[in-house]
């Protein structure tokens, strides 16, 4: 910290090119001059301090907390979570739970269950990492071993990812502004190929295409929903990714989840869509806010599979001849 | 008793995070009060008091309610005493970007959601950069990739404090804000107290009621815009 007060303004904007928009932030324009950072914040007036309202001992304490960060980013030396543990609690009547259940990186794990048995519950003590201290007595370990309760905190280790039906864009940018804002956010290095990979990627789920120029806000349901997913497997640092109701979305829910197991993340869906369901290699039944059982999808199931999903297919192309006008009066 | 100061935006969430902290304050078997400070109106008392805690409300009027909360938060204080309360929030309108109610030593939180836009977390002062947890409200209508960038703005305005997602309406994320405000420190007494960070002198004419435009009106602390030159 001490050594980027003294440096040369012109030598540090070169080094470390986002301190410009960290101080742009607080409408201080770094201004070359020969000053180095250190002498350049304390010649800025009492009253300058007061008018951006902070003090130069906190933005100070800021620079280092944003600087620390790029470094975390940028040298992801970060424990990656290969595994989470959740280890059993009790329901509500207070019943334990006898499960210790593993979920590796890759897999597809679907949730069922009522309103009010507790889906969001568990989603949520995953997403705290609980060690004993939410209402379930769930304790959850990641690489099998207690995370560091800091993490709990941190953005850059942020264990869950959520999607759901919902969700909507609200700013105001282009798809193609929008994806660079976020790896910006991210500070990765080549944000423009992933602008591409991820516009192309969201193509592919979503039945409507659209480019980098459609406004965010203009995408339709499917199309939002498309990019959410290219979005998060691509440029989301959370290992876990929660899937909540997505059945009625509009876009390939086959290869969205392929595009994440693809991409290595622990993927849990609440669903109460038989395809979802069963596209997942277990589920959980969750009863009075406990895991009651988990099934692993049975052989049969998955050959079940395949007729639902045929059955889907044909129940899609009536839609489409609705669409363009035909009848359907074959029997 | 702990004292907690909550403070952020109009409707960016602050009743229904903290409604969902009280309940659950309650199912723990502790009590809790609430003071609510605003400017011209509000129903927040209603609200609190719909939970079965003692509340109190203040309206600043004319004054900046942050201003306000300043003069009357050690009477609020000892009322919260009186009552042998185990925690006192108190919530306060964040009608001026300029002034917060935090005070050292006393757990401060602020509330925002993720609707405002990227760009506001650098607008907002004091009372977001010297919070030591921002709540962040609204994620249930919003992109995972807008609430992660949105964050990441956060950070950058306050690297300190901690963040927490809070959904105001089915309340996930509050069990975990309750526990931070659990190991809050005990606030004793106000006396000797310091603000987090001053209030601006806002002693021109106008704040003394004027009415009438004009350089031979204005008095006191009058600041003037700088104009810069357009080149056409
Ligand atoms: N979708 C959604 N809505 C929310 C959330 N939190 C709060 N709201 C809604 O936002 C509106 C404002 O919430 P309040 O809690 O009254 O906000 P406030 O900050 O206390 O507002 P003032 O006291 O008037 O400044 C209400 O309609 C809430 O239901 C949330 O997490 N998600
Ligand atoms: N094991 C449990 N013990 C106590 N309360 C629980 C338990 N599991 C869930 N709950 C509570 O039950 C309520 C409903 O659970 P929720 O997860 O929202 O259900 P769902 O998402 O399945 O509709 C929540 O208030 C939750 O905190
Ligand atoms: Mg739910
Ligand atoms: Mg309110
Ligand atoms: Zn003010
Ligand atoms: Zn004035």
């Amino acid at each position: 910290m001490m050594t980027i007060l003294e440096k040369q303004i012109e030598v540090l904007k070169s080094e470390v090119p986002q301190v410009t928009d960290f101080f742009s932030d607080y409408g201080i324009i770094l201004d070359e001059g020969g000053f180095t950072l250190g002498e350049y914040l304390e010649q800025l007036p009492e009253d300058f301090y007061e008018d951006i309202g902070i003090d130069q001992v906190t933005l100070l304490e800021n620079l280092d907390g944003f600087l620390s960060q790029l470094n975390l980013l940028q040298n992801t030396e970060a424990p990656k979570v290969s595994e989470i543990t959740i280890i059993g609690g009790h329901d509500k009547t207070g019943n334990p739970e006898q499960v210790e259940l593993k979920l590796i990186r890759g897999s597809v794990t679907s949730i069922v269950g009522p309103t009010g048995s507790g889906k969001s519950r568990l989603l949520a003590d995953i997403e705290w990492m609980a060690q004993n201290d939410t209402p379930t007595g769930r304790v959850i370990r990641v690489n099998g071993k207690k995370p560091d309760p800091e993490l709990r905190f941190s953005l850059e280790y942020k264990l869950v990812a959520q999607l759901s039906q919902n969700m909507n864009f609200v700013m105001d940018t282009t798809v193609a502004e929008f994806i660079a804002m976020h790896a910006e956010s991210r500070m990765i290095e080549n944000a423009a190929d992933i602008v591409v990979d991820i516009i192309a990627q969201a193509n592919l789920l979503a039945g409507e295409s659209f480019t980098g120029q459609t406004p965010v806000t203009a995408l339709s349901g499917g199309q939002s929903r498309a990019l959410m997913i290219a979005d998060t497997a691509f440029l989301s640092t959370s290992p876990v990714v929660l899937i909540d109701e997505i059945e009625n979305a509009g876009i390939d829910r086959k290869k969205a989840l392929s595009l994440l197991v693809k991409k290595e993340k622990i993927v849990l869906m609440a669903t109460h869509d038989p395809i979802l369901a069963l596209m997942a290699e277990q589920r959980l039944i969750i009863k009075n806010g406990g895991i009651h059982k988990i099934i692993t999808t049975t052989a049969k199931e998955k050959e079940n599979l395949a007729r639902l999903e045929e059955l889907d297919n044909k129940l899609m192309s009536l839609r489409t001849r609705l669409r363009s006008g035909e009848l359907i009066e074959e029997s | 008793m702990k004292l907690i100061t909550i403070s952020g935006p109009p409707s960016s969430g602050k009743t229904a995070v903290l409604s969902n902290v009280i309940k659950s304050l309650k199912a723990s078997g502790l009590h809790a009060g609430a003071v609510k400070y605003d400017c011209l109106a509000t129903d927040d008392d209603a609200v609190f008091r719909s939970l079965g805690i003692p509340v109190q409300a203040g309206l600043s009027g004319n004054l900046c309610p942050d201003h306000y909360f300043v003069s009357n938060i050690e009477e609020c204080l000892k009322w919260g005493f009186s009552l042998n309360l185990d925690v006192l929030v108190s919530e306060s309108a964040g009608l001026c970007n300029r002034c917060s109610p935090h005070i050292k030593g006393v757990l401060a939180v602020c509330v925002i959601d993720n609707l405002m836009g990227v760009a506001t977390p650098k607008k907002i002062g004091p009372m977001l950069k010297f919070a030591d947890i921002v709540v962040i409200t609204k994620g249930d209508i919003v992109s995972q990739a807008e609430r992660e960038v949105f964050a990441f703005q956060v950070r950058r305005a306050n690297a300190k404090a901690r963040i927490m997602h809070v959904n105001g309406i089915t309340g996930q994320g509050a069990s975990e804000l309750t526990s931070l405000f659990v190991n809050a420190p005990d606030t004793a007494t106000l006396d000797g107290g310091i603000l987090r960070f001053s209030m601006p002198a806002a002693l021109c004419s106008y704040c003394l009621g004027e009415t009438r435009i004009g350089m031979e009106h204005q008095l006191g602390n009058v600041k003037r815009i700088k104009l810069k030159q357009e080149q056409l």
